[in-house]
């Protein structure tokens, strides 16, 4: 490699930023002044760039305290790690988050997408910028789903500094947006994560029993409802007893694709290629999904003990958590509950004296759906574009570094603890013969009470909803997300299973359920989905960077219109959509069409 | 055509090519046994020296037992694979992936998409008038190559070759994402400000003529340029000791552009900016 550096120089707050993550350069080749020993010897090499995956921390560290990032300073940031300035420059645009060009220090994301348009979003949106308007030193974007959808609207106000602050205003008002983007410090302290779970408190909870009855903050709390006694089973049963009693619960994968968990765990730990990895998939970034954020804020150190028992069990020492960059308090309070675990010997060399040696690492993600796809999240963390790798190889395989590497999601390695405290069968014998277990959904739009479920698999669409309170004229569900289907209110006897959705034609996806009543204009509710997808595809395969792109035109197209006149396009839709599904590389492109499609063929839509 | 020099016979492997029977080396692509079997699969991102990206998946073709069609350029053969190339379900995903590209950017200089659009009855109109394009102007910011990226399908090709498969200059990146998505150097500068070295070999590997020589270029636009009327010699770079193959092609006396033959074992098609441009010196001057 010989790499080429501009002339452009960081400013010293700049240089701070990058080294107060990296420390300071210690030779010329990495940024430093030139000194005589630079002459003679060069740094650099194999050694130098193995420090790539930094690459997306240092973004986020000029990002933080900047609000953008400069030529300079990514020109710096890329000195440090050896990475060529383009690649750098491929990578800081490909987020959402950042900015190459300059912007105010302030960042207010409104959400405008499902619930929270639902909820009044454009208003809100127009009500902000008139009272914010030029030279008050915030930008204000519209953004896509925060992942607050039981409190729409919602908005996440971001204040580059040192250090960076945020605020979240949900339900929000114009008052309290700007406020919590003019004086985050000074905005009002978001609900805890218990408010999330109307269930809270109940007894027969099992994903959910300790949030709103833990301090998150406190292991040893966490520890007195019954923490790390999941951990100490493993131990006694041994990695090959763990992933025996994970397969025999019947747990399936709570990230969409419901792979079984057990088959993937043995398959990362029989591969010889060593180290092996396990990555937390918190990147939850699927429109009116939030259950994973209600786990982080509100027990954060199940996940940790779970990650622990999931390295354990496949014969990993290193972890790593990727979590959205919008989740700023999940951040915050998994930061400590690893640190206090780390310091009370639950993670580093010697976990629980078993002469076992785990650790783990955060790394934020910073705005892009796409990196919840599997091989797009390694990409991620290891300093490239968040772009889907080809499969095979998979991860099981071939995943973060090249190394075999298990994959989960958040609620999947929740489900690992009362796996081992109550044993496989008494688990299996939750739910259905197929979908064991509990399973949270994430219930939004046109309920009295949305939030975060708990209900064992084999509970009905309409049980769920009327536990949420579901008003009358309920027009539509939305099933699995922006990358699910809508049923009709007449459809309510759905079972939630996999099966059970599965055989009615649709999906249970991530847990979502989204209700509309008819004062949601669907068209509209379509054309934010098409909107979605166009904005998140990566843009890799050409199905679905240009086939998102035509979607979105022949939506637009037949807003206003119905029957023969919208025929024509909805035929094309459907050529251009089967296209997507057959030929898209990746998951995305794959169901970039489902939910509009349920919409035609099952609401209706353009009738 | 291979471009790794013939090494220890591989062991064949059987699988069947639309309902026959085919043997195949192992580690080959569908791709290449299709090829082998004389069936004409098309493809746009692939290139006979750099890894597939599979990112245009013109070629997909459908495997027996697999969810989503698979990309014959990149997928292995495995041995009882059952592969068909020429389903309705095959050719309806490569007439749309053909439409959507020659109605987001200008394919008139691309080899044979005009015949597979033909072939698959593409009808790129039918997205109206409105169908967003790129529409991006050509760049043109250094006397050797012109980046007219209006015609760029993002193949991924130019990054690979500049990057960590051929030069190891890492001047060129796919940057923004989605639509969006663009190749550009960093901080999107002229070409004269980048880690560009001008090898050219980016526009060697480029399927759709959006890099190309400022000579083509300029022809194109005065209407000049004939390749019909232009002969190709190949012959041996005369600069330094590596002795690289250079094709020369001559229109009225004249060079009007460099290639290097692909399956040369030492450069595969890679040169250097002397061998790729320095021909000047060889022509007649007015
Ligand atoms: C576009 C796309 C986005 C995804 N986003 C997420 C996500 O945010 N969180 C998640 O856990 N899985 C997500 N997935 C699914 C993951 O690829 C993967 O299947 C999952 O993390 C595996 O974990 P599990 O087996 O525990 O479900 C996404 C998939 C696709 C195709
Ligand atoms: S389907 Fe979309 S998101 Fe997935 S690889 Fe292709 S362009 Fe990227
Ligand atoms: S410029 Fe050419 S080689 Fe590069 S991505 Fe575009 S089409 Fe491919
Ligand atoms: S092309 Fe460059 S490397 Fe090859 S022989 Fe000519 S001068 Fe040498
Ligand atoms: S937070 Fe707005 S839709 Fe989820
Ligand atoms: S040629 Fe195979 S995907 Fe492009």
């Amino acid at each position: 490699m010989d790499l080429h550096f501009g002339d452009s120089k960081p400013t010293d707050e700049e240089k701070e930023a990058v080294d107060a993550l990296l420390g300071p350069p210690e030779s010329s080749w990495e940024g430093a002044d030139r000194s005589d020993a630079d002459l003679r010897w060069a740094r650099g090499g194999r050694e130098a760039r193995k420090r790539r995956d930094l690459l997306l921390p240092g973004l986020h560290a000029i990002n933080d305290r900047i609000g953008w990032i400069s030529e300079g300073a990514l020109d710096y940031l890329c000195r440090r790690l050896t990475v060529p300035p383009a690649e750098a420059y491929g990578v800081a645009t490909f987020y959402a988050m950042f900015s190459v060009e300059p912007r105010p220090a302030t960042v207010l994301h409104v959400c405008t997408d499902l619930a929270c348009a639902a909820a009044g979003a454009a208003g809100l949106c127009a009500g902000i910028e008139s009272r914010l308007g030029l030279g008050s030193g915030v930008s204000v974007e519209r953004s896509p789903c925060l992942g607050l959808c039981e409190r729409a609207p919602a908005a996440l106000a971001i204040k580059a500094g040192n250090p960076v602050r945020t605020a979240v205003s949900a339900p929000a008002t114009v008052e309290a947006a700007v406020l919590a983007a003019s004086a985050p410090d000074s905005a009002d302290e978001e609900p805890p994560a218990a408010m999330a779970v109307p269930q809270a408190g109940e007894p027969g909870l099992t994903l959910l029993s300790r949030v709103g009855v833990v301090d998150p903050a406190s292991l040893d709390d966490y520890r007195a409802y019954g923490g790390y006694t999941a951990l100490r089973r493993a131990f006694e049963l041994g990695p090959a007893g763990v992933i025996r009693e994970v397969t025999d619960s019947g747990l399936v994968g709570r990230g969409g694709a419901a792979f079984p968990t057990g088959r993937k765990w043995q398959a990362t730990a029989s591969q010889p290629d060593r180290p092996h990895y396990v990555v937390c998939n918190a990147d939850e970034s699927e429109p009116g999904t939030f259950k994973d954020r209600v786990i982080m804020e509100g027990d954060p150190f199940a996940l940790v003990e779970a990650m622990t028992i999931a390295a354990y069990a496949t014969g990993a020492h290193k972890g790593y958590l990727y979590l959205r960059g919008e989740y700023p308090r999940a951040l915050r309070r998994l930061e400590h509950a690893i640190a206090q675990a780390r310091s009370r010997g639950l993670l580093g060399d010697d976990v629980l004296g078993q002469g076992y040696a785990f650790d783990l690492e955060i790394r934020r993600g910073a705005g892009a759906y796409i990196c919840g796809e599997e091989t797009a999240l390694f990409n991620s963390i290891e300093g490239y574009r968040g772009e889907p790798r080809s499969k095979p190889p998979f991860p099981v395989e071939k995943g973060l570094f090249g190394k075999p590497t298990v994959e989960n999601n958040v609620e999947t390695l929740v489900n690992v603890l009362p796996i081992l405290t109550m044993g496989a069968p008494a688990y299996a014998a939750i739910g259905t013969g197929r979908s064991t277990g509990p399973k949270l959904f994430c219930v939004s739009g046109s309920v009295e009470r949305p939030g975060i479920y708990e209900l064992p698999f084999g509970a009905t669409l309409g049980d769920l909803l009327t536990l949420a309170g579901v008003r009358d004229r309920l027009r539509a569900v939305l099933l699995g997300g922006a990358a699910g289907g809508f049923v009709r209110p007449d459809e309510l006897d759905i079972p939630l299973t996999f099966e059970g959705t599965r055989e009615a034609g649709t999906t249970l996806g991530s847990g979502v359920v989204m209700a509309f009543d008819d004062t949601v204009p669907l068209p509209r509710l379509l054309l934010r989905i098409a909107e979605f997808f166009r904005d998140e595809s990566c843009g890799q395969c050409v199905p679905c960077r240009v086939g998102t792109v035509r979607q979105e035109e022949a939506l637009h197209r037949i807003v206003e219109r119905t029957g023969a006149a919208a025929a024509g396009d909805i035929a094309l839709l459907r050529e251009v959509g089967r296209a997507m599904r057959d030929a898209s590389i990746c998951g995305l492109g794959q169901t970039a069409w489902n939910a509009v499609e349920s919409a035609i063929d099952r609401l209706g839509a353009y009738e | 055509m291979t471009v790794i020099p013939l090494g220890v016979p591989r062991r064949l492997l059987e699988f069947t090519l639309d309902g026959e029977p085919v043997r195949a080396p192992e580690g080959s692509t569908i791709l290449d046994a299709c090829r082998a079997a004389g069936k004409d699969v098309p493809t746009l991102c692939q290139g006979d020296t750099l890894a597939p990206k599979n990112a245009c998946r013109v070629c997909v073709v459908e495997v027996e037992g697999a969810r989503t069609l698979v990309p014959a350029c990149s997928r292995k053969a495995e041995p009882g694979m059952e592969v068909r190339t020429d389903t309705e379900r095959a050719r309806h995903s490569r007439k749309i992936v053909l439409e959507l590209l020659a109605s987001s950017v200008d394919l008139s200089t691309t080899p044979r998409v005009a015949e597979w659009i033909k072939e698959y009855e593409a009808k790129p109109d039918r997205f109206g008038p409105h169908a967003a394009r790129l529409n991006e102007e050509p760049k043109i910011d250094n006397e050797l190559y012109v980046r007219d990226y209006d015609k760029c399908i993002l193949c991924y090709k130019c990054v690979d070759a500049c990057g960590d498969q051929w030069q190891n200059t890492f001047a060129i990146s796919v940057a923004g994402r989605g639509f969006d998505a663009r190749i550009a150097v960093e901080h999107d500068a002229p070409l004269t400000d980048s880690a560009c070295v001008y090898c050219g070999n980016c526009i060697e590997v480029c399927p759709t003529g959006a890099l190309s020589f400022k000579s083509e270029f300029d022809m194109r636009a005065a209407g000049t340029w004939d390749e019909s009327a232009q002969t190709e010699t190949t012959t041996v770079c005369a600069y330094c000791g590596v002795g690289c193959n250079l094709t020369l092609h001559v229109q009225d006396n004249d060079i009007v552009k460099v290639t290097s033959p692909h399956d040369n074992p030492v450069t595969h098609g890679n040169l250097c900016i002397k061998g790729r441009f320095g021909y000047q010196h060889v022509q007649n001057r007015d």
